[in-house]
């Protein structure tokens, strides 16, 4: 019985991958793209991985599709030069076969893996109750590789640094995007007015659960993204320049809050990033609270892009 | 009854690979802008049969993030599908 | 009791199945974009709404539940509202091409 399903749901996986890769124009391999990612979180949810397909559904199937849905207008302009220069059938070819050998030696890698399969999860089940949190995997990201997890949000940082090193010097400190306009009584107006406020209490709430249950700071903070992008897709609000103080602290809070918990981790029990006893689960909290407007501002910024107008409204 | 619940989600997802098929073929932009739509609302009913097959409560989570999302990446099709008419201007949308 | 509970179960999920089995088969056969449009947006509605009926008795608590209500609510104001964006970009592109 699930020898069917999955079986199904492979075949359907390679034909949008196949669909995406052939596609003629951008948009409609983008189209593809995101019901690949979509579909991607039916196939992790099948395996049980529950935290991964909500970051499967958040991140690839709604905040890539917008990041590439805006990449594609913008290089409207250029897309039938760039096909006129597209490479010829042997590069093609070429690509096509180191995909396959790839593939190939993925798939045989999985399937000389030693049964079963080497695992540090008895460790990690032993020592849970130390860190105080229910869900394993945020044990892991924010107890046991915490130095991961600070190092990927400073990755964000400097990611989202180097989307605005594209800025025009006239527009430093900018708003990013152009200004939307929408009638707010209009359907679209209505749509961003109504689904923001659901959006922002699932987004806490898939936030909130996820020290005990599948969810997390990261899904959650993408669910608030997307909710602000909304806003600001419909012309309800706009951008913030992104010369704001208020901006640039939202920024830099989460990842300071971490390093200093981390510094005092050196202080009191002896290593960097090292929690007193009895202390980790405020200590997690409190790192978690403070990465959700970090990581809500900069995911919500990553889509907005480069800024492209002055700071006056 | 968890058989029953898989094989209504195994036709479920059938029924998703059917519409893909419109997508692929629609001629015009406004059939695959479908596309986000058709896959959501099959997704969220395959997972809330699964979730209900194998009695893991989670997959409900990823079904309402997934209602979300897949609402949002639908209007983010539209907004910038209907806008490339206008490149740099005002995006005006009248309503 | 029981028996009851999972038989309509049965017969609600089994409806909701036939009506997305109706919206992809209406995906397929409609003349243009907007009467598909219909298809997919109310069938397959109509389709959640008798699943997530049928697994409400199923669900182990109240959360749950009020979740699975939560979802089709959330679903069928998006689609409502989609489907029109849809329509209107559609009948744009059509006037301006």
């Amino acid at each position: 019985m699930t020898i069917v399903v999955n079986s199904g749901v492979v075949f359907l996986l390679l034909a949008l991958a196949l669909w995406t890769v052939v596609a003629r124009e951008a948009f409609l391999a983008i189209v593809g793209f995101v019901a690949y990612g979509l579909l991607l979180a039916l196939v992790w949810v099948s395996l049980s991985g529950i935290d991964v397909a909500l970051t499967e559904a958040a991140i690839g199937g709604g905040l890539t599709g917008a990041l590439l849905i805006g990449a594609a207008a913008r290089l409207r302009a250029t897309e039938t030069e760039a096909r006129a220069q597209a490479c010829g059938r042997p590069t093609r070819v070429l690509a096509l076969v180191v995909s396959a050998a790839v593939a190939v030696a993925l798939a045989l890698c999985v399937l000389v893996l030693p049964d079963p399969a080497p695992t540090l999860a008895h460790e990690v089940a032993a020592d849970i109750d130390a860190t105080g949190v229910g869900n394993p995997i945020t044990a892991v990201l924010l107890a046991f590789r915490a130095v991961d997890t600070l190092l990927e949000a400073l990755v964000l940082v400097i990611a989202l640094i180097g989307v605005w090193s594209l800025t025009p010097d006239g527009f430093w400190g900018g708003r990013p995007g152009m200004r939307h306009r929408a009638n707010p009584d209009g359907i679209f107006g209505y749509f961003a007015r109504v689904l923001p406020p659901i959006g922002v209490i699932v987004g806490i709430y898939i936030f909130w659960t996820g020290a005990d249950h599948p969810g997390g700071k990261f899904q959650g903070a993408t669910i608030l993204a997307t909710m602000w992008m909304l806003v600001l897709m419909a012309g309800l609000a706009d951008a913030p320049p992104i010369g704001r103080r208020w901006l640039r602290i939202g920024l830099v809070v989460g990842p300071l809050v971490f390093i200093a918990i981390g510094l005092a981790g050196v202080l009191v029990p002896g290593a960097f990033l090292a929690y007193p006893a009895g202390f980790a689960k405020p200590l997690i909290i409190a790192i978690e609270v403070a990465l959700m407007p970090t990581l809500v501002l900069i995911l919500g910024l990553l889509l907005a892009g480069a800024p492209e107008r002055g700071a006056r409204p | 009854m968890p058989d029953f619940l898989l094989w209504a989600a195994a036709f479920v997802l059938a029924m998703v690979a059917l519409g893909l098929v419109r997508v692929k073929l629609g001629p015009g932009y406004a059939d695959r802008m479908m596309a986000a739509q058709l896959l959501g609302s099959g997704s969220i009913a395959v997972l809330l049969l699964f979730g209900a097959a194998t009695g893991e409560t989670a997959v409900i989570d990823v079904a309402l993030t997934l209602a979300l999302l897949a609402a949002f990446a639908s209007s983010a099709f539209v907004h910038f599908a209907a806008a490339r008419e206008r490149p740099a201007a005002d995006a005006e949308d009248p309503g | 009791m029981s028996v009851l509970v999972d038989l309509f179960t049965c017969l609600s999920v089994a409806a909701g199945a036939f009506f997305y089995l109706a919206g992809s088969v209406g995906l397929l056969r409609f003349p243009d974009a907007y009467t598909r449009l219909h298809a997919l947006t109310k069938a397959d509605n109509l389709g959640l709404a008798l699943v997530v009926l049928g697994l409400l008795p199923q669900m182990g608590g109240v959360l749950a539940g009020l979740k699975l209500v939560v979802i089709w609510l959330l679903v069928l104001f998006s689609s409502a509202a989609v489907s029109q964006l849809i329509a209107r970009a559609a009948r744009r592109r059509e006037a301006g091409a």
